[in-house]
């Protein structure tokens, strides 16, 4: 590891302020970070550590809405999120348990991962990011391949998820990684359907508008059997060609469908 | 530099290290702990799998800095002072659980967070438990065993191949 410096504030407040330095970054469980860091792809000066803030950490639910505080562990989301068992199940798939223990969902929204789980149950819950400063809508968060509407020095204090009447999500695992490969998190509320896509596209997470419009109608995994979805922009490698992760994605929302509870 | 204080092992500790130090280097060099081993030092294999306030994370990939403060158990902790084994390193030991040895203090720290947290695991569990341990050598399964015999289950079921 590089020289570098760790503040552990213990408020918001002190952490917003220690962030306002060129050159600090902000450390959630740091499972992406500290590897990130020891291969010299990100460099910062200061870390400043966010989970020695109380305020910051928790599960909490407010009318129809699950709040899930920025530094709470994918640990403690599997366990704690019993009145959405969808994200709770997600939350229990990421990586591997010591990964779970110490990884955050706000660190995991703020590094945007292609692959990540996470982003596929916020955009598709259609979830609000709430920061230090302003509260963005899941659909304006995501920018792309770890991209995000986020500030310089701004802090995802919490996620606000409306809980869903059905959810499910399906991941097919990067067994290597632990990685979405491809995951399809499905979501049906009021308002209709919300399909979104991680691990698949060039850009980061997606909705597939087609298939929300096909199972807003008819809730069934035979529901999208028509459609096609385009190999155009989706991410190829040695695990997996475009054309094979636009197979997936059909194949992991009819799981998702014919699973939701 | 920075002063950290922990509990290792039941024991305080602290000392004054650089900020970047991780807490796998505060326990192998600083304390010269080196039960806890690094492998692939990309939180990939869980060789240096220790329990931070109980839970088990791995400390490649945590600083020494965040767990100021921390109750920290490693692999030194398992057996008794007079060196008599823990019931999981002695069913290790009994279902040639390890080769070379170099993933077991990792595997033996990850199966001690498993059974706290689920007394009597399926082989199924066990397997998806390890999910973040790495062995090279015994393709699994005599882990697999020990760990369910280290539970009181009956592993006479489990393929000998």
């Amino acid at each position: 590891m590089y020289e570098l410096n760790i503040t552990r504030p213990e408020t918001l407040a002190d952490a917003v302020e220690a962030l306002g330095h060129d050159e600090a970054m902000a450390l959630g469980g740091g499972q992406t970070l500290i590897p990130t860091l020891k291969q010299r792809l990100a460099n910062p000066e200061t870390l400043v550590s966010l989970t020695g803030i109380a305020e910051l950490s928790g599960i909490s639910r407010d009318g129809d809405m699950l709040i899930i505080g920025g530094t709470t562990t994918h640990a403690e989301v599997a366990s704690g999120a019993t009145d959405y068992p969808a994200l709770a199940a997600l939350a229990g798939g990421i990586g591997d348990p010591a990964v779970r223990n110490r990884g955050t969902i706000g660190g995991s929204l703020a590094n945007d991962d292609p692959a990540a789980c996470y982003p596929a149950a916020v955009l598709a819950s259609g979830a609000t990011i709430v920061t230090n400063t302003r509260e963005i809508a899941a659909d304006d968060f995501f920018e792309g391949m770890f991209t995000t509407a986020l500030h310089d020095g701004e802090i995802i204090t919490a996620v606000r998820f409306p809980i869903p009447q059905k959810a499910n999500y399906q991941k097919f695992d990067q067994p290597a990684s632990r990685f979405a490969l491809v995951g399809v998190f499905v979501a049906q509320t009021a308002d209709g359907v919300r399909v979104a896509v991680t691990g698949a596209s060039e850009e980061g997470v997606f909705r597939w508008t087609d298939a929300e419009a096909a199972l807003s109608a008819d809730f069934s995994p035979t529901a999208v059997d028509g459609l096609n979805v385009s190999a155009d922009n989706l991410i190829g490698d040695l695990h997996g060609t475009p054309e094979y992760r636009a197979h997936l994605v059909k194949v992991m929302t009819k799981r998702a469908v014919a699973a939701s509870g | 530099m920075t002063q950290v204080s922990m509990t290792v092992n039941g024991e305080s500790v602290s000392g004054d290290v650089e900020d970047r130090t991780l807490l796998v280097e505060f326990l192998r060099e600083t304390l010269e702990l080196t039960g806890t081993h690094v492998g692939c030092d990309t939180s990939q294999c869980g060789a240096c799998v220790v329990h931070v306030d109980g839970k088990a994370v791995k400390s490649c990939t945590i600083f020494a800095a965040e767990a100021e403060g921390a109750e920290v158990q490693t692999i030194e902790g398992e057996a008794a002072p007079d060196g008599t084994l823990s019931t999981l390193q002695q069913a290790f030991q009994d279902n040639h659980g390890l080769q070379c040895g170099f993933c077991t203090p990792g595997m033996v720290m990850s199966a001690k967070a498993l059974l706290a947290e689920n007394p009597k695991p399926t082989e199924a569990e066990i397997r998806a438990y390890l999910s973040g341990n790495l062995c090279r050598c015994t393709g699994y399964h005599n882990i697999v065993k020990a760990i369910m015999a280290a539970s009181g289950q009956d592993v006479s079921s489990i393929a000998a191949e």
